[in-house]
């Protein structure tokens, strides 16, 4: 590493975050029958979607009559890794892509297919298939001169004060992980489980759908799906989860 | 903030206290119409068992005693039985006291089941009692019942 | 279709007892929430489920609201002869759903 990111590096650790030794994959803080529950592939309603993305890979779409089979082949093969270092930059669109968008976009500009929305089961699905291509493999995203900025940003977003409540994320899930919020325990707050199946949506649901559902809870105004914000916010979230093993599909309460 | 309606029983005060025991949050999904008593759940079995006696034993029911989120609870419940042609668990009927309705599942068994022994996942709205009665191929009724904390979630998202 | 997982052994001895489990894709909508407006959503259920084994019942289930999603069961059953095990799910609207599997038994 060169001196000046060397720099930017250490200046990216702050007093409030989560100590690298103490870093650990929200799978932990579950209840017992909930963690048994993730570990059974039988028995882990998450893998139904994995099941139907299974299928959709082979499914042709579109003018084009491709599948995602036809170019990436085995997705066991191909995809392997993939879900640990998404968001990744776009350099022909000059902007951050998480995984859903990019199965989109190859909807859209090699399959000649109209994308899939937020949270169809479809687009789900697919997700769910490709990201758990990645599991046990460490979350690593890219941080360079193109990413850089939206690190920044994504931090920015993780550490300011928002909506009537009036609270940060840092506040509860750097400050106060481990502790009670109500009857539940504050999680750490890592991504690498997504898209999870939350016990809460009684649904499998993406990483956006989270974090839209975690403004709305301090009474802010949710970014859009497919914001700029809210990807800038995820590549952050995989930055600070760095090495947490990928558990796409899990299960979360 | 959803309310409860005030006029369920038990009465408000001990909802109150066991609500806030267990969790200090009193955020409620939107839909509370009717609701299961111990009343209800009464009748039901008697629709099950009749005027037969119900006794306590030979019925493990496996639920965890504080719940991280009502919607998805696993439960397991075992009956011990050698599950003979002469001696075997014909069913198992699970209730709960406080959902909207006092049944859970009805599961048939016999003796190609080799083992009494069923998994599921249930949903509870409220810290409840749920009960598990077996009935053997006797006519005899055995069951066991458990109490349990429902906690809600601390960040109403929706 | 709803997907469906099913996990039978492929192959036991006979006389043992086997592990079955069972997971459906399905809301499970229970008839008491109400939507948007606040008109009621009606209930929309597996009310049944059923295995057997080459053709004949070893378990049988009624389902009611109180199943969580995409409802998982797990159950016990002897192996007794090589053959089909059929997992049977009956929706509310009258709708079914088969899964069968193999098993090998010596």
């Amino acid at each position: 590493m060169t001196v000046a990111t060397t720099l930017v590096a250490l200046q990216m650790v702050s007093a409030g975050e989560i100590a690298p030794a103490d870093r650990r994959s929200d799978y932990s803080l579950m209840s017992r029958d909930n963690q048994a529950m993730q570990d059974d592939d039988r028995a882990n309603p998450g893998m139904l979607w994995v099941l139907e993305g299974e299928k959709l890979w082979t499914e042709k779409v579109g003018s084009s009559a491709q599948s995602c089979a036809d170019c990436h082949g085995r997705a066991d093969d191909t995809m392997k890794g993939v879900a640990a270092r998404y968001p990744t930059f776009d350099p022909a669109r000059g902007r951050l892509v998480d995984l859903e968008q990019r199965i989109n976009l190859c909807r859209t500009d090699h399959q000649h297919a109209a994308p899939l929305a937020w949270e169809d089961h479809g687009l789900l699905g697919l997700t769910a298939y490709v990201a758990s291509q990645s599991r046990g493999l460490p979350t690593n995203v890219t941080v360079d001169d193109s990413t850089r900025p939206h690190l920044a940003a994504g931090r920015t977003l993780f550490t300011q004060r928002q909506g009537q409540i009036n609270l940060s994320c840092e506040q509860c899930h750097d400050d106060h992980w481990g502790e009670r919020l109500g009857g539940n325990i504050i999680p750490q707050g890592h991504p690498n489980g997504f898209p999870i199946y939350r016990l809460e949506w009684q649904s499998l649901g993406s990483l956006q759908r989270r974090l839209r559902n975690c403004m709305t809870a301090v009474r802010a105004e949710p970014y859009p799906y497919g914001s700029s914000e809210n990807v800038d916010l995820e590549f952050y979230l995989m930055w600070r989860a760095r090495g947490l093993p990928i558990e796409a599909p899990a299960v979360r309460p | 903030m959803p309310h409860r309606p005030l006029d369920r029983t038990p009465s408000r005060r001990q909802f109150l206290i066991t609500v806030v025991g267990a969790s200090g949050i009193l955020s409620l999904p939107a839909s509370r119409s009717a609701h299961a008593t111990p009343a209800t759940m009464a009748a039901a079995i008697r629709q099950v068992v009749g005027e037969a006696p119900v006794t306590p034993g030979k019925v493990k029911l496996d639920l965890p005693p504080i719940v991280e989120n009502g919607n998805t609870v696993a439960l397991t419940v075992t009956v011990d039985s050698p599950m003979t042609p002469s001696d075997h668990v014909k069913a198992i009927y699970l209730f709960n006291e406080k959902n909207p309705q006092p049944n859970i599942a009805n599961f048939y068994l016999g003796p190609r089941s080799g083992k009494a022994a069923v998994s599921t996942r249930i949903r509870l709205a409220d810290s409840q009692k749920v009960m598990a009665i077996a009935e053997l191929n006797d006519g005899s009724f055995w069951s066991e019942s458990v109490d349990l904390i429902v906690t809600l979630a601390a960040c109403v998202e929706e | 279709m709803a997907q469906a997982l099913i996990k039978v052994p492929a192959q036991a001895k006979r006389g043992e007892v086997i592990e079955i489990k069972t997971l459906i894709s399905h809301q499970m909508e229970t008839g008491y929430r109400r939507g948007p407006s606040g008109e009621a959503i009606p209930r929309d259920i597996i009310k049944a489920f059923t295995c057997t084994y080459n053709d004949t019942e070893v378990f049988r289930a009624e389902l009611f609201p109180a199943i969580a999603a995409n409802p998982f069961l797990s159950f016990f059953v002897v192996a007794t002869e090589s053959g089909v095990i059929t997992m049977t799910w009956l929706d509310d609207d009258g709708s079914i759903q088969k899964e069968s599997a193999q098993i090998r038994v010596d």
